[in-house]
């Protein structure tokens, strides 16, 4: 039955991929939350952009993935048929949306390593995930423009945009340092330049992000504690909340399309 | 919901190299860099851009509708005007 969990037979290149396949959707749905909520109609369509940028930068990696995998399994049941523990996302994109200003801070610790990453796989020696990234990289350079902005404005902003993305900040920090993990399965990855070392991510991260803070009037918090876990399938709680409402259709109604 | 933070801008396309930029729309933002990134999100979601251009509303000095008998029916009696009267000769080919 085509509405049955699917099973993946995950090579460390399928779980490489699914991984930021997963980390787009969630960001992205993430995102489509917003629909018809936003302060106001500029944002509101700014938001939607930057939810479908990450949704279409999602389907092309699961399709890749399923070919790699070869198992049959297309994008549809890669996004939708698959239990909590098997999705790989980074813990900071599931975090739910919170206010605007916790909203744009998400994205903007997010593209501020995405858009380097994307940037850097352009020269991955898989040349689908290199012409993925060609075209990725070019949504999230202007996520991180837009997001540094509204850091920039709301931190610098009233006394209340000051302590909203001052609490936000606070909140996100701890799962900033799975931005930068690795494994052994990865490390054999970028040992045949299939793959980014997440390590040479980590000083322009570090400089995108101290740099806008400073100007934002905002102090990082020291490097504490970090989370860790959504990269092998350990949730935070919002997580199965979150999926129940992104499979409810296709679990509903076996295979419906449009 | 217009409010004195966020002023109306003007927002102009050019679709192409050689056009000139053509009005589009208008936009609330607080400031010009956020005008600009909201005329990119709300205006050329669908290919229609190369350049931008976004302008304070405030900026614009228009005509008064009140005067449109004095500045614009004058030209209504000067079909002259209109380059419908010259033959082209042949040789010139398309122009």
């Amino acid at each position: 039955m085509a509405s049955a969990t699917i099973r993946v037979a995950a090579t460390p290149l399928v779980r490489y991929v699914l991984r930021r396949a997963d980390d787009a959707l969630i960001l992205g749905h993430r995102l489509s939350e917003w629909c018809g909520h936003a302060p106001i109609m500029e944002e509101e369509m700014a938001l939607a952009n930057m939810g479908l940028d990450l949704i279409g930068q999602a389907r092309a990696l699961y399709t890749y993935a399923g070919e790699v995998e070869a198992e049959g399994h297309d994008e549809d049941a890669l996004a939708y048929l698959r239990n909590e523990r098997d999705y790989l996302n980074l813990l900071l994109v599931e975090q739910p949306n919170g206010d605007f200003a916790a909203t744009m801070l998400r994205q903007f610790l997010y593209a501020a390593y995405a858009d380097p990453f994307w940037r850097a796989m352009m020269a991955s020696t898989d040349p689908t995930l290199a012409a993925i990234a060609a075209k990725a990289e070019k949504e999230l350079a202007y996520h991180l423009r837009h997001s540094a902005e509204w850091v920039l404005r709301l931190g610098d902003g009233t006394a209340e945009s000051h302590a909203r993305i001052a609490d936000a900040l606070t909140a996100l920090w701890p799962f900033t340092g799975e931005l930068f993990a690795n494994d052994a399965e990865e490390a054999a990855l970028v040992s045949v330049g299939i793959a980014v070392d997440p390590e040479s991510l980590r000083a322009i991260w570090q400089s995108t992000v101290s740099e806008t803070l400073l100007a934002a009037t905002l102090s990082g918090p020291a490097s504490g504690w970090m989370q860790a876990g959504g990269r092998n399938g350990v949730h935070s709680e919002h997580f199965g909340h979150l999926l129940s409402e992104l499979q409810y259709v296709q679990r509903l109604i076996p295979s419906a399309v449009w | 919901m217009p409010t004195p933070n966020t002023p109306i801008w003007e927002v102009f396309i050019r679709s192409r190299n050689g056009l000139s930029h053509r009005h589009a729309g208008s936009l609330h933002a607080a400031d010009a860099t956020l005008a600009l990134q909201a005329a990119r999100d709300l205006y050329t979601r669908r290919g229609e851009g190369l350049s931008l251009w976004v302008v304070p509303s405030s900026a614009i000095i228009a005509s008064d509708p009140q005067d449109k008998g004095m500045m614009f029916e004058p030209t209504a009696s000067k079909i002259y005007r209109h380059p419908t009267f010259y033959e082209v000769p042949e040789e010139v080919g398309h122009m």
